[in-house]
């Protein structure tokens, strides 16, 4: 092949573009697995444990609120429809249009935050925080039996709430900060159909922050909730 | 290249047909939630959690039809530690009351 009209982007070392954008998406995806082992130690302590105090997990779960945690799933669930209509944009070209998918994408991540916010202010509030000052009096309610729930025990699922939830949360706010930073360069006009890498990882990113909480809500809201 | 670049993305309405499938199958656990199903309850949470990922995984972060099988293989190897992770501790955990 000739040379052709040289794609500023492209590196030396690579054939062709192509070949330099599948580099860089498997570099993201290697990163990725560090996240999902990362995440995976934190999902196998909250199962060894629920497994071992699972009335003590289920009468902390029963103090979430579904209504707060599923709004929070559909909201995340949008903001990856509005990253990969982002990608797409780049990829045919179009600034503006990938701006504003970006720019509505870094506000329903702060619409999650703010939401998650919230939630954390009630468990302050409740004393459902693990530390000196936690409290916890509820029982954990079995199809209308109540069983009394030994507090060191509720403690606990808060503990792997506050720890999983909050990991999950600076998740956001780092991609927040990254999406908010991309939608200033692609105003500038970095991006183009021949180079929108940085645009697609992160993207990548947002949707694996956006797995971990689909499997977050139902095993930290919705453990035993029928009765 | 002077051959036409290779596009990943599809239609848009592609994309927001799993976005609306993935809304659905949100609403489906928080009412699967209500119903009294025994120890089926965690299964099937879990069940419609990866349908939901498994979704993503493959559409939105475009691991279905790459160009790139090493990218695949990198995701599923991913996976599969994780799945070493947690089975082999449940293993442990969920056994130890035999004896």
């Amino acid at each position: 092949m000739e040379h052709e009209a040289h794609n500023p982007a492209l590196l030396h070392h690579f054939a062709d573009a192509q070949q330099q954008k599948n580099a860089a998406s498997l570099g993201m995806w290697l990163f990725l697995v560090t996240e999902i082992m990362f995440f995976g130690g934190m999902f196998c302590a909250y199962l060894v444990y629920r497994l071992a105090h699972f009335n003590a997990f289920a009468a902390g779960s029963q103090q979430l609120s579904i209504l707060l945690g599923a709004t929070n799933t559909a909201v995340l669930i949008i903001s990856s429809v509005t990253v990969v209509l982002a990608v797409k944009a780049a990829e045919a070209g179009k600034r503006k249009v990938l701006v504003g998918y970006l720019v509505v994408t870094v506000l329903l991540g702060m619409t999650f935050l703010v939401i998650k916010g919230f939630e954390y202010k009630e468990k302050f509030e409740k004393h459902h925080v693990p530390g000196p000052t936690f409290q916890f009096t509820d029982t954990f309610d079995d199809n209308g039996k109540q069983i009394p729930v030994n507090p060191k025990e509720a403690e606990l699922f808060f503990s792997l709430y506050f720890a999983m939830t909050g990991m999950h949360a600076l998740h956001m706010i780092i991609g927040c900060g990254l999406f908010s930073v991309l939608a200033v360069l692609a105003w500038k006009g970095h991006y183009t159909p021949s180079y929108f890498t940085p645009i697609e990882n992160a993207g990548l990113y947002w949707h694996l922050v956006d797995i971990i909480w689909i499997y977050l809500f139902p095993l930290l809201y919705l453990i035993s909730r029928h009765s | 290249m002077s051959e036409p670049e290779e596009h990943t993305s599809r239609p848009q309405g592609f994309y927001l047909a799993i976005g609306m499938g993935l809304l659905v199958l949100t609403a489906t656990t928080v009412g699967a939630a209500f119903v009294n199903l025994g120890p089926f309850n965690p299964i099937i949470a879990l069940l419609i959690a990866t349908i939901k990922a498994t979704l993503v995984v493959l559409f939105f972060m475009h691991v279905k039809g790459a160009s790139e099988k090493l990218t695949a293989a990198v995701v599923v190897s991913g996976f599969f530690f994780l799945a070493i992770l947690l089975t082999l501790s449940l293993a442990d955990y969920l056994t130890r009351s035999w004896r």
